[in-house]
């Protein structure tokens, strides 16, 4: 074995695979967010509609789009290997342990978590991703430039009170994720400081809470305009 | 005081085990958990039947060897080792759930003694310093600030008991290596073996079975020395700028 691929395999490698990609899914949200906070603009979906437009045909988004989903891939692969590694390192289990006296309940579940955040990304992904690209949706036109019409796909979707609610519960477990993810990716980088550490702790509970929140507030706001 | 001790019996590493429920009477609340151990011992003893083994050496805190997962934390509800905890901790009428450490790089030899041996092995694997042979160094002869030494006496705090794999939902022994890679890393002596300590203390650590930090941070809690997981931070940092730029390939 090379030491590359014996690094990457130990307990520490696998881990810091782990931060490494989640760190970066967690600035996707920020540029994800920032996007999809245009559909509350009131002006019939036209902002939202050129920035999709302008997404799907930079180079740049499409390289950035490739790395996203290797991410979110080496994130789910990685995770389920530790999962089983670590399952493995306790045979034998105890008949009663008071975990919640030493830990979060987040952190301990990060897993499970976890698994309700990919099915969600799957009918996300499905729902929208894989309708813009590839199925037949409506066309506009501002300004005589035809324009895909994403607009009316989310806002069709966010009419239906089940997936508003399955989206909002799902931002929910992206909270807790994140509640535990944004400052321990940083203590398994080994970035823990007396000057930084107390800071990342906030800034990843703010993160944690209000990334989610505005998230949500998006279905929420489109479903009680409808 | 009066309790119900529900004890982890296993005669030995191939038995099954199983839990085993013993009534004691007259406990006084002075007593150390072990001292309440040994009267149900010797009660045990001159009723003909097989004492229950346990793990424990020094009774004063500092030697790491006494364990027991107690009513669901290790070393049971005090942050302090099963010996110095006292039975005032606990109720007259209380249920006390007694287990072993549970970790495959634990395995139980006998009742609620676990065979802890794979701490020593990565302690060879590069938990040491070469010196000199020849005449005692002076005191001081190498200069060394304060709050560095302090961080340095902070992680030898460790006694090596194994709560933190066993606290750990991983049985990880992040805590326990990055103590011992960071008492040794932080000092001047410790640098002619730094990068090489690093890279196979965290090989044998994942030789022996133990699981990966999920950063819960039960380990820290549960410390009966207050370790804490500043070192695996260290460690984390320790172990890969030792890959990057080690000679070993």
């Amino acid at each position: 074995m090379s030491w590359v691929s014996k690094t990457l395999n130990s307990t520490l490698g696998r881990k810091v695979l782990m931060a490494l990609t989640g760190l970066f899914l967690i600035l996707f949200l920020v540029v994800h967010l920032a996007g999809n906070l245009q559909l509350l603009i009131p002006d019939g979906g036209e902002a939202f509609n050129k920035y999709a437009a302008t997404m799907a045909n930079n180079p740049f988004i499409k390289v950035v789009s490739i790395g996203n989903f290797a991410f979110i891939l080496i994130h789910v692969i990685y995770s389920i290997i530790l999962s089983r590694h670590n399952k493995k390192s306790r045979p034998v289990g105890y008949s009663i342990t008071k975990a919640s006296s030493n830990s979060t309940w987040a952190s301990r579940n990060m897993g499970i978590l976890g698994t309700f955040l990919l099915i969600f990304i799957l009918v996300h992904l499905k729902g929208f991703y894989y309708e813009v690209k590839f199925g037949s949706i409506p066309m506009t036109t501002y300004e005589g430039v035809e324009f895909k019409d994403v607009f009316a796909i989310v806002s069709a979707a966010y009419s239906n009170v089940l997936y508003v609610a399955f989206y909002v519960l799902s931002m929910g477990f992206l909270a807790f994720h994140l509640s535990h993810g944004f400052a321990s990716a940083f203590q398994t980088l080994g970035l823990n400081h007396v000057k930084y550490s107390p800071l990342i702790r906030k800034v990843g509970l703010v993160f944690s809470i209000l990334i989610p929140a505005l998230f949500a507030l998006i279905p929420l706001v489109m479903f009680f305009q409808n | 005081m009066n309790l119900t001790l529900k004890i982890w019996r296993q005669k030995n590493n191939t038995d099954k085990g199983a839990f085993k429920e013993y009534k004691i009477a007259d406990i006084s609340e002075d007593m150390s958990f072990l001292e309440m151990l040994d009267v149900l011992n010797e009660q045990l003893s001159t009723k003909g039947e097989d004492p229950v083994h346990f793990d424990h050496d020094c009774r004063e805190g500092i030697c790491g060897m006494c364990s027991l997962y107690i009513n669901g934390n290790p070393h049971g509800p005090q942050q302090t080792t099963t010996c110095q905890l006292h039975m005032r901790s606990f109720k007259d009428g209380d249920v006390i759930t007694i287990e072993p450490w549970r970790a495959k790089a634990f395995p139980v030899l006998k009742d609620l003694v676990v065979d802890r041996s794979s701490f020593d092995r990565i302690i060879q694997a590069g938990g040491y310093v070469s010196v000199n042979t020849g005449g005692v160094p002076d005191a001081n002869e190498i200069p060394i600030p304060k709050s560095i030494a302090d961080l340095a006496m902070d992680a030898a705090q460790c006694i090596g008991c194994g709560a933190c794999v066993a606290a750990c939902k991983n049985a990880s022994a992040m805590l326990f290596t990055s103590a011992k890679v960071s008492q040794l890393a932080l000092l001047p002596q410790g640098q002619v073996e730094r990068k090489i300590r690093a890279e196979n203390m965290v090989a044998q650590m994942d030789a022996e079975g133990f699981g990966a930090c999920t950063n819960t941070g039960a380990c820290e809690a549960e410390c009966p020395k207050g370790i804490s997981i500043t070192n695996i931070a260290r460690m984390n940092r320790e172990y890969f700028s030792a890959v990057l730029s080690s000679d070993t390939v």
